[in-house]
């Protein structure tokens, strides 16, 4: 049984001032498996910050079911951690009771709050800022709690928006590398969303492409480069030049048909 | 030559900074004190209708501390007058505050108590208060609950949509990430939309009592019998005029210090969201 399984998923939204329907999602079919480290790339408006939205519960699909370890998904949970693409920390809460949030929800005392959430500050090299407000952090440390507030859910898949599009690019190639590092170490299971051909694949060991309105999936492509991943070596520029190719195709498609 | 030389002769520069800015702050004050009294002494107005400052700070001296009945039956009442007024004021702003943000967290967070409560709620708000003072002495009668209720009608309003206002703009991602984390109702309201709304329903509480003093003082003048209103009032009639500026000099004065008190509150409440503006303004 694979940990996430999308079965023909399809998202319709109407658009009013068109006065028609907007197909969103056109029958998505896809099996994600515990412990891979999934991108979805596409596109903006292809669809896959919507199609994570589902599998979060934030949203509910037309038609089709999705299954999370097997069961329906119908509300968000905290067996499914998110990592929003912004940090949307509580900015009243001080880093660690950003972490420590869930805990706290759960009645679970404080002293043992603080101390379950420290092990996950420390995972994400915050320590020395668990008692700053998210106002008095960067960007990238406040994505760090972010990261940090879902993993402390011991959840089954972490699922994450573009959670580094609002960084500069050389905090993102350390936020990537670090992530990487959390999953090695922890072995969770993972569904990232980018646009970006590189970033899903220095991440990534399944890209999923998909195609623009409708959102479609055009291919799931295996990525089994060793790690750490070299960026300038030939069969990371292999698999990107394959990568593009699928997206080329698919905007001539688009050309040809409008 | 040490950098020590090189950092002291930026000391007292710094102080007289501090001491013109200081002096900015009072040269407008104390020149229009200054005309005040130069006009009211040189007698082109009658005293009694334009009192000198001095004399007011006379009146005040005597209603306050009692050392030579120039405010006859007040002399020495001072506290006994403010600690009515101040009471009728804190009454009805508790219970307008209270009563405000229940409503207005209600009305913000349901649709339900939106749809139900909220018209009959806005056609009472454009009703001025004061036209409530005739039903409110035949209910209430003369004495502190008119103008209790009084007060409430003022503050209640600026509360309840600020609170409305407070919880309706919650950033929509919190509450998703409050659900993703396992929140079930209840928490999302107390854990995650009302801390979320504190500001708002701050800004409104500050502006409810500044109504609450305008609506205490209002009363006083009609419904009660006793406060710094009361006092203003009778002395009008009396034809002490130091009398009725030293009241309202008190009412500004105790206004003023109850929304410092209010504001200290909200320092401390809001303590995360003022670190970051108070760094920003100074560094």
């Amino acid at each position: 049984m694979a940990a996430i399984e999308l079965r023909n998923i399809v998202k319709v939204f109407s658009d009013k001032r068109r006065g028609r329907d907007l197909l969103t999602l056109d029958n998505i079919n896809l099996d994600i498996e515990a412990n891979d480290f999934v991108c979805l790339l596409g596109p903006s408006g292809c669809g896959k910050s919507t199609l994570l939205n589902i599998i979060a519960g934030f949203e509910q699909a037309t038609s089709g079911r999705t299954l999370v370890d097997g069961r329906q998904v119908q509300r968000p949970g905290s067996d499914r951690g998110v990592v929003f693409q912004q940090p949307t920390l509580m900015p009243w809460l001080t880093a660690i009771d950003n972490v420590a949030f869930h805990l706290k929800l759960k009645g679970v005392p404080k002293a043992e709050r603080h101390h379950r959430a420290m092990e996950f500050i420390d995972l994400v090299g915050l320590r020395g800022f668990e008692h700053h407000h998210p106002s008095e952090l960067s960007g990238g440390m406040n994505q760090r709690v972010g990261i940090a507030r879902a993993l402390l859910m011991n959840p089954s898949v972490i699922l994450m928006d573009e959670p580094f599009a609002a960084l500069d690019a050389q905090t993102k190639l350390e936020m990537q590398e670090e992530l990487v590092a959390i999953w090695q170490k922890r072995r969770c299971t993972i569904v990232f969303v980018t646009h970006s051909v590189d970033e899903a694949l220095v991440l990534g060991n399944k890209i999923v492409v998909m195609t623009k309105r409708p959102g479609r999936i055009r291919d799931a492509v295996n990525f089994d480069l060793p790690r750490p991943r070299d960026i300038t070596s030939p069969e990371f520029n292999d698999a990107k030049r394959h990568i593009l190719a699928l997206i080329r195709e698919e905007s001539t498609r688009l050309a040809q048909a409008s | 030559m040490t950098s020590a030389i090189d950092v002291s002769p930026a000391k007292p520069a710094f102080r007289l900074a501090r001491a013109r800015q200081g002096l900015e702050r009072v040269v407008v004050p104390a020149l229009l004190i200054a005309a005040w009294e130069a006009v009211a002494r040189s007698g082109m107005l009658p005293p009694a209708l334009l009192p000198a400052p001095s004399a007011v700070l006379h009146a005040l001296g005597d209603w306050v501390f009692g050392f030579d009945e120039t405010t006859q039956t007040y002399s020495g009442h001072w506290l006994r007058d403010a600690l009515a007024s101040a009471l009728r004021v804190f009454g009805g702003f508790a219970l307008a505050s209270v009563l405000g943000i229940l409503a207005g967290v209600a009305i913000g967070w349901s649709r339900l108590f939106e749809k139900t409560l909220e018209p009959t709620l806005q056609m009472l708000r454009p009703i001025p208060p004061v036209s409530w003072i005739p039903l409110a002495i035949i209910w209430f009668g003369i004495a502190d609950k008119p103008a209790i209720f009084l007060v409430f009608l003022g503050a209640f309003f600026p509360v309840l949509m600020n609170s409305i206002h407070g919880v309706k703009t919650v950033d929509h991602n919190l509450v998703r990430a409050g659900a993703m984390m396992g929140a079930n109702e209840r928490q999302m309201l107390t854990d995650i939309v009302l801390p979320a709304a504190l500001p708002s329903i701050f800004a409104g509480l500050r502006i409810a009592v500044g109504s609450a003093w305008m609506l205490t003082v209002t009363a006083e003048m009609v419904a009660v019998k006793s406060g710094l209103g009361y006092v203003l009032w009778d002395s009008y009639y009396f034809l002490r005029y130091d009398i009725v500026l030293a009241a309202m000099i008190s009412i500004g004065l105790l206004g003023y210090l109850s929304d410092l008190g209010l504001k200290a509150i909200m320092a401390r409440a809001l303590r995360w969201q003022t670190t970051t503006t108070v760094q920003g303004r100074t560094g």
